[in-house]
C-alpha cells in the first residue's frame, strides 16, 4: 500500500504538472470559444434572434442541407475506397502491411493544404484528368471538373482517407485468423465469410472510420474554399465569408455554434453507441 | 490446405485486391503529382510537364515574399514544439502516474483540438486575439498553435510512459534518488523515442495549419499555410507546386525519422 502510494504522483503534484497546459487551454481555448458563443447569444442582451434569423433563411439552410450531404457522401466515398485498402493491409504479409500504412500515414501528415493544391492540378482544363479523358477519346474538349461539388466530395474523401483506413484496419486485425478460416473450411465461398463473418466484426472500425470521416467533413474548410466554387460552398466557407468580408460577427458565430453543437452530439451519440457495442460484446 | 490456397484465388479475392491496389493509387497520386509539376518549365500548371527546370525553386529560395512566411512558420513550429513536448510530457504523467481529480474532464480537454472544428476554433481565437491587439503576433501564433499541437505529444508520450516500467522509477527512489532524478535519470531516457516523436508531430501540425493561422495572418506576419492560400487563391503559379514537393518531402522525411525512433524504441523494449 505504501509502495503504491509512493509510486503514483499525489493530487496536489499532478495538478500542478497539468496546471500551467490547463491555463493556456482555459485562455486561449476554452475561453476564446465561450465567447464566441456569446457573440451569437447576446446583442447586447440575451436574444435567441440570430438563431431564429439564421435557421429561417433559405440561403444558410441551403449550406446547411448541403453540407450535410456532401460530409455524409465524402463519408460514403470514403468507406468504398478506405475499406479495401485496410482489408488489402489485413491480408498482406507484414513488410508489405507496413508499406501500405506508410501510404496511408504520409498524406495524413502532409499539408491538406497542398493535398488540395494537388487536385486543382489533377482536375484543372489542362489537367492530367482531362488529358487521360482526351486521350481515351471519352471527350474530345476539356472538361470544367473543378468548383464544383463533385470535386469538392472527391477532393475531401482523399484528405480524409487516413481517418477511414485506420480504424478499419485496426477492427480488422483484431478478427482472429481461426474465424474465417473455420468458415472457409465449413464450405463458404469468399464473398459469404466476408459478408458474415468479416464484415459484422469490422463494424465497430466502420462505424467509428465513417463518424470521424463525416464529422470533421462538417467542419471542413481548406478543401472546399480551394476546390469548390460559390455554388458549392459549405459551412465553413460560410462561417469565414460572413466573418472577414461581410464583418457580420454575429451570424458567423451563431453558424459556428451550430456547426459546433452538431458536432457534439453526433459525438456524444457516437460513444454511447461505442460503449453498448462494447457491453454487447462482453 | 490446398483447398485455402485454392480459395484465396477466387475471383471475389481478386476483386478485393485489385480494389485495394487502386484505393492506394488513388491516396497516393495527389500526394506525388506536384513532384513533376514542379519540375516543369510551363508559366501556366500543365501536365504532363514538357521539359526539366529547377527555375521555381531558385524563384522560391529568392523571393522574400516566401522566404519569409517559411521563417516565420518555421520559427513558431519550433516554439510550439518545445513548449509542447515540456507541457504536454508533465500533463501526460499527471494522467498516467498520477492521481490527478477531475483526470477525465481534463483530458477530454486536452484531446478536444483534434476533433472541434478548425473553423470554430479559428474564428473564436480571431476573436479574442484580435480584440487584445494580439492578432498576427508571434505570441498569438505560439499560443493557438500549442494547443493545436499538445494533444499529439500528450498521446504519444501517454503511450511510452504505459510501456515503460513505473518500477524502476520506484527503484531509483527507493535507492535515495529524489522523485525529479528519478524522472530525469530513468524514465525521461525510456520515454525519449516517445517525446520526440510527439515533438515531430507538433512541429508539423504547427508547421502545416492552415485554419487558424488563415484568420491571424497580418499582411505583414503570415505563415507559409496563409501564403499558399493566397497564392492559390489568387495567382496559381509552379512555386507553390515546389513548396509543395517540399513539405511533402519534408513530411516524409521527419515521419521516417520518428518510423526509426519508434524502432529503436520496440527494440529497446524487447531486450529490457
Amino acid at each position: 500500500m505504501a509502495q503504491s502510494d509512493r509510486r503514483s504522483l499525489s493530487g496536489p503534484l499532478s495538478f500542478g504538472l497539468v496546471l500551467p497546459l490547463l491555463i493556456i487551454f482555459l485562455f486561449v481555448f476554452c475561453w476564446p470559444i465561450i465567447k464566441l458563443l456569446g457573440v451569437s447569444l447576446f446583442d447586447p442582451a440575451f436574444t435567441l434572434d440570430h438563431y431564429r434569423e439564421v435557421l429561417g433563411n433559405d440561403f444558410t439552410q441551403v449550406i446547411f442541407l448541403r453540407t450535410f450531404r456532401v460530409s455524409l457522401l465524402v463519408a460514403a466515398l470514403a468507406l468504398l475506397i478506405g475499406y479495401p485498402i485496410a482489408n488489402l493491409m489485413r491480408s498482406s504479409p507484414p513488410f508489405w502491411a507496413m508499406v501500405i500504412g506508410a501510404c496511408v500515414l504520409i498524406p495524413l501528415w502532409t499539408s491538406v493544404l497542398v493535398r488540395s493544391f494537388a487536385w486543382t492540378v489533377l482536375l484543372q482544363r489542362n489537367g492530367a484528368v482531362n488529358a487521360i479523358l482526351q486521350s481515351l477519346g471519352i471527350t474530345n474538349a476539356p472538361l470544367s471538373l473543378l468548383y464544383n461539388e463533385i470535386a469538392v466530395i472527391v477532393a475531401q474523401a482523399h484528405v480524409m482517407l487516413p481517418f477511414m483506413v485506420m480504424p478499419i484496419y485496426q477492427s480488422l486485425r483484431a478478427i482472429p485468423d481461426e474465424l474465417p478460416r473455420a468458415g472457409l473450411s465449413l464450405g463458404a465461398s469468399n464473398l459469404a465469410v466476408f459478408w458474415h463473418i468479416i464484415l459484422p466484426l469490422s463494424r465497430p472500425g466502420v462505424l467509428a472510420g465513417f463518424l470521424m470521416v463525416f464529422v470533421v467533413s462538417l467542419g471542413a474548410f481548406v478543401t472546399p474554399a480551394l476546390i469548390g466554387g460559390p455554388s458549392s460552398m459549405m459551412l465553413a466557407t460560410a462561417i469565414s465569408t460572413e466573418i472577414t468580408e461581410k464583418f457580420n460577427w454575429a451570424r458567423g458565430a451563431t453558424l459556428s455554434a451550430l456547426l459546433l453543437i452538431a458536432v457534439a452530439v453526433l459525438l456524444l451519440i457516437f460513444s454511447r453507441f461505442m460503449q453498448l457495442n462494447k457491453l454487447e460484446q462482453k | 490446405m490446398s483447398r485455402f490456397s485454392l480459395k484465396r484465388l477466387s475471383v471475389s479475392s481478386l476483386v478485393a485486391r485489385t480494389a485495394g491496389i487502386l484505393g492506394i493509387v488513388f491516396l497516393l497520386i495527389p500526394t506525388v503529382i506536384v513532384v513533376p509539376i514542379s519540375l516543369g518549365p510551363d508559366r501556366y500548371l500543365r501536365f504532363p510537364p514538357r521539359g526539366f527546370t529547377l527555375e521555381w525553386y531558385n524563384k522560391l529560395l529568392g523571393d522574400q515574399a516566401w522566404l519569409q512566411p517559411m521563417l516565420f512558420s518555421a520559427k513558431i513550429a519550433v516554439m510550439v514544439a518545445l513548449i509542447a513536448m515540456v507541457l504536454g510530457t508533465m500533463v501526460a504523467l499527471a494522467v498516467t502516474r498520477g492521481r490527478l481529480p477531475a483526470k477525465k474532464a481534463v483530458t477530454m480537454v486536452m484531446l478536444a483540438p483534434i476533433i472541434a472544428p478548425g473553423i470554430v476554433v479559428g474564428v473564436a481565437m480571431y476573436l479574442m486575439f484580435s480584440q487584445m491587439g494580439m492578432s498576427g503576433s508571434i505570441t498569438a501564433f505560439v499560443l493557438a498553435h500549442t494547443v493545436l499541437a499538445v494533444p499529439y505529444v500528450i498521446i504519444t508520450v501517454s503511450a511510452a510512459l504505459a510501456t515503460s516500467d513505473a518500477d524502476l522509477e520506484l527503484a531509483a527512489m527507493s535507492l535515495g534518488a529524489s522523485r525529479f532524478n528519478a524522472f530525469r535519470y530513468v524514465t525521461l531516457p525510456l520515454i525519449m523515442p516517445g517525446l520526440i516523436a510527439g515533438g515531430v508531430f507538433a512541429f508539423i501540425v504547427s508547421f502545416d495549419e492552415p485554419v487558424v493561422s488563415f484568420f491571424l495572418s497580418s499582411v505583414h506576419d503570415k505563415t507559409l499555410p496563409r501564403k499558399i492560400f493566397e497564392d492559390l487563391e489568387f495567382n496559381v503559379s509552379p512555386v507553390v507546386a515546389a513548396v509543395s514537393t517540399i513539405l511533402t518531402f519534408g513530411s516524409i522525411g521527419l515521419l521516417g525519422l520518428v518510423a526509426v525512433l519508434r524502432r529503436g524504441l520496440s527494440r529497446g523494449g524487447s531486450a529490457a
